[in-house]
């Protein structure tokens, strides 16, 4: 029984984490409806900005963090201008935007790999590990700090969503980014801070992720996992990447207890074909038409 | 013909048949396709564990590779294709990493991430020809055909495709099925060209190799597929130098077309007899002019 449970612990963990990078998906996606690939690649950057800060400038962890989620940030945004923007304005087919974002995200791995270099590298111990005990269970002191990190941050994304005026525009623009415009609402604006806001939550979830294990230049595949979840909660939703990306952390960390860590992932994709068959709008989403 | 040389025409035509394919779906049909390298994996250890272990014959061996890689086409494209959104892009990112994972974790079949040495090699130029030259006719007749224009159509305005009774889920995994079994061919071929195989040449780099070449000749242009296989294919044998920029040039290469020329080099142009006379025809009547 306390097996059971310490993987749930586990995997609610890992699902914070998850739920932070399928937010920032899922923001993207509910305003310019496409798969943001180059998502992956500034949540590996925000990872190496972190990593950084730490290492090089020997900068304290409460100062290095904000450094990291503003320049992960800041990078969303960039990206968004040089690669999106320019196709936006014409209209193109939303193929185009996805091949794009795809190229971004080509470019940034690679750049990596070619400047900072390919190996893996390990964050200095930020917080003591030694592990709480409750009863017989042992939850990791980081697990407990990266949960409660994430989900301030969630908190924090999903207040911003729907408790404040710029939140109430960017749901405005997601429902009809025209008639938005129509409205007074400015959606280059919009889309420019939706980006930021995306590429912060991947970049934090890039350093929570980096002390957990380690940074590499191709950990942008992580952002795999938040399609998952974003897909598992219903694409486009908020409170369904959040529940998507617990569901799936949980599922994973089962997986690799109790059949095998080696194909740990293999689960993770068929929960998600399952979904897709059984309930395609996702847990929490509105089941919509077929030709919607 | 020096052996070099033939190596590299071995390898642009390899290239040229899953991008063939590639570009029937994703240019054509508008389907994005992130994991192809997973179609290519799949066919070629389909196909050399049946010459390896049961020494079948090759052409039968290219056969079932094929074969299986339709069957994981249909696998994943009957859930997805039905529905809007990008569940159809994210299945095949995932169905190439779950291609990556089974062939690492199933060592006794294929050899884990060692892969599978000493290869019998049954790819020769002329086989090499004549397959790429079939694929070719099969594809530049398919898109002009009937069922080619509907996945144009498709590809256009779904809605508007459907409403003039065109199946567009049909059409779809239509699409993706030849791409599908081309790419098993490729990957056939080239197990049996190179002599071993492993994980690692069906990662990541593989797919976007693929799909730039498809973005850079042009995504609605066979011809333009072609000579983009033929120059991103031995540009990098000769700038061997610039071996570890090449990929970050891709990324950049990609952004740039889709900002300035999404249609890519050749648009939707074809390099026909035809089509050549007609611009002759231009440019001359555009010097009278003067």
């Amino acid at each position: 029984m306390s097996t059971v449970l310490q993987q749930i612990i586990n995997g609610i963990s890992i699902g914070s984490v998850y739920a932070l990078i399928a937010v920032g998906y899922s923001l993207v996606y509910s305003i310019l409806k496409f798969s943001n690939f180059a998502h992956g690649g500034v949540l590996m950057l925000g990872s190496y900005f972190g990593y950084f800060a730490l290492t090089l400038f020997g900068m304290p962890f409460w100062v290095a963090l904000p450094l990291a989620i503003i320049g992960a940030g800041l990078l969303g945004v960039i990206n968004e201008r040089l690669a999106y923007r320019p196709i936006r304005m014409r209209n193109s087919p939303l193929l185009y935007l996805m091949i794009s974002s795809l190229g971004a995200s080509i470019f940034l791995e690679n750049f990596t790999i070619v400047t900072i270099g390919p190996t893996f590298r390990t964050y200095p111990e930020v917080f003591a590990i030694s592990p709480y005990m409750i009863g017989d269970l042992y939850i990791g002191r980081l697990d407990i700090i990266i949960f409660v990190i994430a989900t301030i941050s969630v908190a924090l994304l999903t207040w911003i969503i729907y408790g404040t005026r710029i939140g109430n525009a960017i749901r405005a623009t997601s429902y009809n980014m025209r008639v938005a415009s129509l409205m007074g609402i400015n959606p280059d604006m919009i889309v420019a801070f939706v980006f930021f806001l995306a590429g912060a939550s991947a970049g934090l979830g890039g350093v929570l992720f980096g002390i957990k294990y380690t940074v590499w230049p191709q950990m942008g595949i992580l952002t795999l996992k938040a399609f998952i979840a974003a897909v598992v909660g219903g694409l486009g939703s908020l409170p369904g990447a959040v529940v998507g990306a617990m569901v799936l952390g949980v599922t994973e960390t089962f997986a690799a207890a109790f059949v095998s860590s080696a194909f740990r992932d293999l689960f993770s994709y068929a929960l998600m074909i399952i979904i897709i068959i059984v309930r395609p709008g996702g847990l929490l989403g509105t089941v919509t038409g077929e030709k919607a | 013909m020096s052996q070099y040389y033939i190596g590299i025409l071995i390898l642009i035509c390899i290239n040229l048949i899953a991008v063939l394919g590639l570009s029937l779906m994703t240019g054509f049909t508008g389907l994005f396709n992130f994991g192809q390298a997973g179609f290519l994996a799949v066919g070629a250890y389909t196909a050399t564990i049946l010459t390896t272990r049961y020494a079948a014959p090759f052409p039968l061996a290219l056969l079932a590779g094929m074969l299986v890689s339709v069957l994981s086409s249909f696998l994943i494209g009957y859930p997805t294709l039905r529905l809007k959104g990008d569940y159809f892009a994210i299945a095949t990112l995932g169905f190439a990493e779950v291609v990556r994972l089974l062939v690492e974790n199933l060592e006794k079949l294929t050899g884990g991430s060692r892969g599978i040495p000493r290869i019998s090699l049954y790819t020769t130029l002329p086989i090499t020809l004549i397959v790429t030259i079939l694929a070719l006719w099969l594809v530049a007749n398919y898109v002009r055909s009937r069922h080619g224009r509907n996945c144009v159509a498709v590809r256009e305005d779904e809605l508007a495709a459907e409403s003039i009774g065109i199946d567009s889920f049909r059409y779809k995994q239509i699409s993706f099925a030849i791409n599908a079994a081309l790419a098993g061919l490729s990957g056939g071929l080239l197990a049996h060209y190179i002599g071993f195989i492993q994980p690692s040449m069906f990662g990541m780099i593989k797919s976007t190799e693929l799909i730039v070449m498809v973005i850079f000749g042009g995504m609605h242009s066979i011809t333009g597929a072609v000579f983009a296989a033929i120059v991103l294919t031995s540009l990098p044998e000769l700038l061997r130098a610039a071996q570890a920029w090449r990929l970050v040039a891709y990324g950049a290469l990609v952004v740039v077309i889709m900002v300035v020329r999404p249609e890519g080099l050749m648009g939707s142009w074809e390099f026909t007899p035809a089509n050549i006379k007609a611009l002759f025809n231009k440019l001359r009547s555009a010097q009278d002019e003067e």
